[in-house]
């Protein structure tokens, strides 16, 4: 008997050996199809192995084999929670090659409906993040607001999700003037007071706070050594944001602040989002009040096609309409590097042409690759469930991670 | 040329080109300045030395990307090419270098974490080898992938693809057998821009017969008596006739002289004889 009770396990003196798990593919946190293999002491995080490309589709070949409008839908299906912030990187690459001139209410109607995705893509953060850690009712209220940015997408272009609606040299269609107006009654009511109510029950909730705050610290030197971008290096406190060092469309003309987290934790990431739902509403109001009208496609034929009731008409409109809907349009020889600022972070697109209608290259930059790399050296020593908390604070989406 | 174009305006140091290439001196290959963009292309060997001056000197700090790209005419087929970007400064930088499958590029992960990942997918993508990288798996190909789909010579359709077998209750991995061939349009202007030869072109660059065909005298054309004597033999049998199986049928009469329809009895909204089988009613 007394034999028995030696071999039976105690405290103290049993050793406890690390065991692996799988987090994911299948698992509700992952945000999509992740494998993690994490290596845990107890509950003690030790080493996390993130397994990508379990969406892996091949973009970027396929890009390749098509030309370079028909490659465009693409993009709306690497990030489906921001489709045109994709399209944006995308399209303004091809007008870098080509250098073509975007009429100024074409490049209004661009920063407005990527503050909108902006919104929109931030909607679905904030409120899968609160989700990951506990609470159920702020995700169904900015939901519903999630649903009315898509209404408005689907007013502009007939597509809910994927719009396909920014086009090399401007738009594909005009809106109608009352999307806009609605759009201004939108962010006056319902976004703040749905949102303000939703976020009055996180910001300064006990247990949001005891899930998020001091969680995954990431100094200055690391943020910009990981290749942080986007509100993960503006939780670092560094205001870096390309709409304002870099400018694209009309962005110089926006009057918005950058907000910036001070401790860098995943409370920061979560309340510089919060916070970039207010300035993107400002941006978009700006647009609102100053949008001109006029023409939203480059006037140049031979890369946007010209309108439909033109081509009742005009023996020559015919002709460019069918060889930009068959052969496309050609692209001078060269390769350019542009990269917008998605809500996710630094969205860039590599576009190698050689001359012909289709690329020779399209390298895609995801804005969650470098952050999910980081996974590992930001969850080291935190327990398990902080790990939810931690890639919902990252924002990653796997149809832009794999591409 | 004017810039026209919207794309992110950052910032365009003047002299860039001419102090980066007194910088890098000897690594350097070739520099140039195109669509705004600075484009170094260095030697293969010295690329971590000058990320690291790069980095260190001149501010870049930040790696956003590596890309691969395959040439595969040249000799060293692949380009693997370095976004860097400065935080200080606002500028970016575009560096490069050129590989080949079994010339191995040294690694940035000594000087950028996030080089691993990023050099993990060119190895992936391409098959270019970083010497230096300890973790040099495939990252998002499947578990147990062959080859290296993004290079030129790889098919759009892979080689294989798999389904659930309910037989096997498992994923199964099987050649691809395509229903249809792929459809690779080719919309390229036949006027401008086609590098291939045209169906009918062909015959243009044909070289002159020596000896042309000509029917000037009656002899030339093969006709004559000794023709229509063998000309029987070659004509094959008369196709067969086709079956009379039948009366004629009539061509339909005039619809002029057609009888009126016969007027519905019943309402109209009783169907139900309408719907019963002819021939079984009373």
């Amino acid at each position: 008997m007394s034999m028995q009770l030696e071999e039976s396990p105690t405290t103290g003196d049993e050793v406890i050996t690390n065991y692996t798990i799988n987090f994911g593919p299948q698992h509700p946190a992952a945000h999509g199809v992740l494998r993690m293999v994490m290596e845990l002491d107890g509950e003690i995080i030790e080493r996390i192995d993130p397994h990508v490309g379990l969406l892996h589709r091949g973009t970027e070949k396929l890009i390749e084999n098509k030309t370079y409008l028909q490659a465009l839908p693409y993009f709306d299906r690497l990030d489906y929670c921001s489709p045109l912030a994709q399209e944006y990187s995308y399209v303004l690459a091809i007008e870098k090659l080509l250098n073509v001139e975007v009429p100024e209410r074409a490049q209004y109607l661009r920063v407005l409906f990527a503050e909108l995705t902006r919104i929109c893509n931030h909607m679905l953060n904030i409120g899968a993040h609160v989700m990951d850690v506990g609470a159920m009712t702020p995700n169904l209220w900015v939901f519903e607001l999630r649903e009315d940015c898509m209404n408005f997408f689907e007013r502009a272009s007939g597509a809910r999700m994927h719009a396909a609606w920014f086009r090399p040299g401007g738009v594909h269609q005009d809106v109608p003037e009352k999307l806009l107006v609605d759009i201004g009654e939108w962010l006056d009511t319902r976004l703040p007071e749905l949102f303000g109510d939703a976020m009055s029950l996180v910001l300064d909730n006990r247990i949001f706070k005891q899930r998020n705050v001091d969680i995954a610290v990431v100094s200055k030197d690391d943020a910009v050594a990981w290749g942080f971008s986007g509100p993960m290096i503006r939780a670092a406190g560094i205001p870096w944001d390309l709409r304002k060092s870099q400018p694209y469309d009309v962005y110089e003309r926006m009057e918005f602040d950058i907000p910036v987290g001070t401790n860098s934790d995943c409370y920061d990431r979560f309340v510089v989002r919060v916070k970039e739902v207010y300035e993107s509403a400002k941006i978009i109001k700006q647009c609102l009040r100053d949008m001109p009208s006029g023409p939203i496609a480059s006037d140049d034929r031979k890369v946007a096609p010209p309108k439909r009731a033109e081509m009742k008409q005009s023996m020559e409109a015919l002709i460019h309409h069918f060889k930009l809907y068959t052969e496309g349009f050609h692209v001078p020889a060269g390769e350019v590097y542009v990269a917008t600022e998605s809500p996710k972070g630094e969205f860039g697109v590599y576009l190698v042409s050689d001359g012909s209608n289709k690329p020779y290259r399209c390298k895609i930059r995801p804005t969650a690759f470098s952050h999910l790399q980081a996974m590992d050296f930001m969850s080291r020593g935190h327990m398990l469930p902080d790990a939810t908390a931690i890639l919902g604070a990252i924002d990653v989406v796997f149809g832009e991670c794999d591409r | 040329m004017a810039t026209l174009h919207s794309a992110p305006r950052f910032t365009q140091i003047e002299g860039l080109k001419n102090t980066l290439s007194q910088a890098l001196g000897d690594h350097l290959v070739e520099a140039h300045e195109e669509h705004g963009e600075l484009l170094l292309h260095v030697k293969r060997d010295s690329i971590e030395d000058v990320l690291r001056l790069l980095r260190d000197d001149h501010a870049y700090q930040q790696l956003m990307e590596i890309a691969g790209a395959d040439y595969p005419s040249r000799a060293e087929r692949f380009e693997i090419v370095y976004m860097l970007l400065s935080l200080t400064t606002n500028s970016r930088i575009i560096v490069k270098c050129r590989a080949s499958e079994d010339t191995p590029v040294p690694t940035a992960t000594t000087l950028w974490p996030n080089a691993g990942w990023l050099e993990r997918e060119v190895f992936d993508m391409y098959g270019v080898l970083f010497a230096g990288n300890t973790d040099l798996r495939r990252i998002l190909t499947d578990y147990g992938f062959e080859g290296h789909p993004f290079r030129k010579d790889f098919p759009l359709t892979g080689y294989t693809e798999l389904r659930y077998s309910e037989d096997l209750k498992r994923v199964v991995y099987e050649p691809v057998e395509l229903a249809q061939d792929l459809r690779q349009f080719d919309f390229l202007s036949p006027w401008e821009g086609a590098d291939y030869v045209l169906p009918g072109d062909e015959k243009a660059d044909m070289p002159p017969i020596d000896d042309p065909k000509v029917t000037e005298k009656p002899s030339d054309t093969g006709a004559g008596v000794k023709t229509d004597k063998h000309a029987a033999e070659k004509v094959s049998a008369a196709a067969p006739a086709e079956k009379d199986g039948g009366e004629a049928i009539d061509p339909p009469e005039p619809t002029e002289d057609r009888p009126a329809r016969a007027k519905r009895k019943g309402k109209t909204s009783k169907t139900a004889k309408a719907t019963e089988p002819k021939g079984k009613g009373k």
